[in-house]
């Protein structure tokens, strides 16, 4: 191949942004870059669709992963759009200096290009190396303001996180062990496609043990439920440009990993049934953080209990697997990416005009703030799953596909839902309507990403175009 | 593979195993760094075996990484961290608790007494679990068909000492054998790749990882000092410390 592909742009765009990031000391020079390599980076991302599809032992192209990375690069680039904002005022306020501020973009560019690196990934050990670097970098960003319990849960995130790398690299070794003995050493037995491909003939008994490692481990970055010990302080703690992106995309692509060894084990009838264990974690995760979200006093940790929520939701559709189930599920993530940054971008300017992360002391934003008070209360009637939103077609098809094929487990699914919906609700009120209590500065913020998002979201609940649902399609018979 | 190779193999693996035993039954943090510092020089011994007997040349670069940083580097380090923390337990009894504002006082009782923390479940209960996850270990691998022996119980190894790094991380709450936890689980991680035969990017995640083990260490020290919480107090101790951290 002569010259520097899309899939190749895709990495480089953001790998040069790095350094050049870090030396720019003009705020908003460097905000403007951030937001340009974003875009090249979204670019490259959509000419991958009509550019030939490359395959190696370390990069594998097919319909399930550009679509992933359009949707990574997208929300990348809207948050950056946000961020160019949103921190422009942590500077006003003094919570950031201008160093902090370069080491941010810096570290933002290099976050997408590790998620581009997992999503780009033939090689099961490369995926794991793109995870665990994702992750780090997370860390370091939840930690940026150097207050105590930023401190605090960027140390759990960083504990969590790295026992759960560590079980999902013994799995990744375990899975090479197997492969190793139908495909041959090296390179090739770490080729996620070859796997695919020779899965009837790996070891049964092994690839379920290494499948076990798996789960866990990047359960644990996805956040489901037994696992999701790091997942609300780590939204709390950060930035609140970091907790749209750690729960719009970083959380995907966790559930993207697991989805393609997923596909593996599907091509093994010996080996466990893993949509089983998936649909039971999924059940977990959606009851417990339905019931979790009527507790909670801080308004990220609120939105961070919901993305638990619709990760166990994503986790139940994908379990459920059959086309219609997985359909409702690649939406379901889509949505979810979409309107969850979308709202942690209102819930970033409530949070400024308010000086606070309290529910308690938030309150009445529609007198103080209507525009944002009206977006907030679209986003949040959104992600609860009421129509015309995206949300709610998903959650609708799920539900259908689910009655059709196990009705006890669609009763809890329905139940925890609408749990969710009334806590939801129940916040919301609070929130916008009550009296306006303590401060409230005037907002200097951009909407523009939050109407980009909910714009997205309300098109697709209203009409999908007929190409992306094909293209869908093709995605969920792919997966099993 | 002949009987004293196959003999050798087993035995520096095993020793990496019983070292995760010390380290759980250990009190004193500093004994608990020691040991992990021989522990790490175990796994280098034993990676430097697996590089002669599999004629790969490249696996001794993990030894070394094994060596210097993961038995001098880092331990010499956690040593000097812990020491930072335990003098501020001493300003306790230097200063005297009077002069302290409550605050720092709260504080200095909080760290102290999740280091007593330890004590919730005593070693004989931790040695008999990580017992239990010995014997798990053996359960699940053994019956994996289609391997080799030695691979195989190369695996039982790793997935015992990772096991007891995790054990270790659940039953004691101090940040600084919390880390040890890890890092042992990741010795664990790396005797699982070189038994892999053949893995592709063994090396490049043995250096990832002392990537991370560096992050780790750097964390703790901030950690560290915002464990104070009451910065404007420690301003005076901290500049006669400067120089140690």
């Amino acid at each position: 191949m002569i010259g520097i592909g899309s899939v190749e742009a895709t990495l480089i765009v953001p790998a040069f942004a790095i350094p050049i990031l870090a030396l720019v000391s003009a705020p908003r020079l460097g905000a403007t870059l951030n937001i340009l390599a974003c875009a090249m980076t979204l670019s490259a991302a959509v000419a991958m669709v009509f550019t030939e599809r490359p395959r190696s032992d370390l990069i594998v192209i097919d319909d399930f992963n550009i679509f992933m990375i359009i949707l990574t690069t997208f929300v990348g680039f809207t948050t950056s759009i946000f961020s160019a904002t949103y921190l422009a005022h942590e500077m006003e306020i003094g919570r950031l200096t201008p160093v902090l501020l370069r080491f941010y973009h810096a570290m933002y560019q290099a976050l997408m290009c590790a998620m581009n690196v997992v999503l780009v990934a033939n090689n099961i050990g490369l995926m794991w190396v793109g995870v665990e670097v994702a992750t780090l970098l997370a860390v370091i960003m939840v930690g940026m303001y150097r207050r105590p319990e930023a401190i605090e849960a960027a140390w759990k995130y960083f504990i969590v996180g790295s026992v759960g790398s560590g079980l999902a690299f013994f799995g990744t070794i375990l899975v090479y062990l197997v492969a190793q003995d139908v495909v041959g050493e090296g390179l090739p037995a770490m080729s996620w496609d070859l796997l695919a491909k020779s899965a009837p003939m790996l070891d049964p008994k092994l690839l379920s043990l290494a499948f076990v490692f798996l789960l866990v481990g990047y359960s644990t970055k996805v956040g489901l439920a037994p696992f999701h010990a790091w997942l609300p302080d780590a939204h709390a703690g950060g930035p609140t440009a970091i907790s749209a992106v750690q729960s719009g995309l970083l959380l995907n692509i966790a559930l993207y990993v697991l989805l393609r060894f997923k596909m593996v084990l599907a091509g093994n009838e010996a080996a466990i049934d893993v949509g089983s264990i998936m649909v039971g974690l999924g059940l977990v995760s959606l009851v417990f953080a339905a019931f979790m979200l009527y507790r909670l006093r801080d308004i990220k940790r609120l939105f961070a209990y919901s993305s638990i929520e619709h990760m166990g939701i994503a986790a139940f559709a994908f379990g459920m697997g059959g086309p219609l189930a997985n359909f409702a599920g690649l939406l379901h993530i889509t949505m979810h990416a979409f309107m969850k940054s979308g709202i942690f971008f209102a819930v970033g300017h409530i949070v400024q005009v308010k000086g606070t992360q309290h529910i308690a002391a938030i309150s009445g934003i529609s007198v103080t703030h209507p525009v944002l008070a009206v977006l907030f209360t679209f986003g949040v009637i959104a992600i609860a799953g009421l129509p015309p939103f995206g949300m709610f077609t998903s959650e609708f098809m799920l539900i259908s596909s689910t009655f059709a094929q196990q009705p006890v487990l669609g009763v809890v699914l329905v139940a925890g839902l609408l749990i969710a919906f009334g806590a939801l609700i129940l916040r919301l009120q609070d929130i916008v309507f009550g009296e306006p209590t303590g401060e409230a500065y005037p907002a200097q913020a951009s909407y523009f990403p939050v109407y980009v998002h909910l714009t997205l979201v309300l098109i697709a609940g209203l009409w999908l175009p007929d190409p992306i649902v094909r293209w869908f399609r093709g995605v969920a018979a792919s997966l099993g | 593979m002949s009987k004293q190779w196959f003999d050798v193999a087993h035995l520096l693996p095993g020793s990496v195993l019983v070292l995760s035993f010390f380290l759980l039954y250990q009190d004193r943090i500093e004994v608990v760094i020691n040991v992990f510092a021989r522990q790490s020089m175990a796994l280098s011994l034993s990676v430097a075996w697996q590089a002669l007997a599999q004629d790969a040349p490249h696996l001794i670069v993990i030894a070394v990484i094994a060596l210097v940083v993961k038995s001098f580097l880092i331990p010499n380090e956690l040593r000097r961290i812990h020491r930072w923390m335990q003098s501020h337990h001493q300003i306790e009894d230097v200063i005297g608790s009077g002069l302290i504002p409550t605050a720092l006082h709260r504080i200095i009782r909080q760290i102290q007494s999740r280091d007593r923390i330890e004590e919730e479940i005593g070693s004989g209960q931790r040695m008999l679990m990580g017992l239990g996850l010995v014997a798990l270990s053996i359960l699940l691998v053994q019956p994996v068909g289609k391997v080799s022996t030695y691979v195989r119980e190369d695996l039982i190894f790793a997935l015992a000492v990772i096991l007891l790094g995790l054990l270790m991380m659940i039953t004691r709450r101090n940040v600084v054998t919390q880390a040890v936890g890890f890092m042992s689980l990741e010795n664990g991680l790396i005797l699982a790749a070189i038994g892999a035969i053949g893995m592709p990017l063994a090396v490049e995640i043995s250096v990832a990882f002392s990537i991370l083990i560096a992050f780790i260490v750097f964390v703790l020290r901030i950690r560290e000092r915002f464990d104070t919480h009451d910065e404007s107090a420690l301003d005076r101790f901290r500049s006669e410390r400067r120089d140690a951290l």
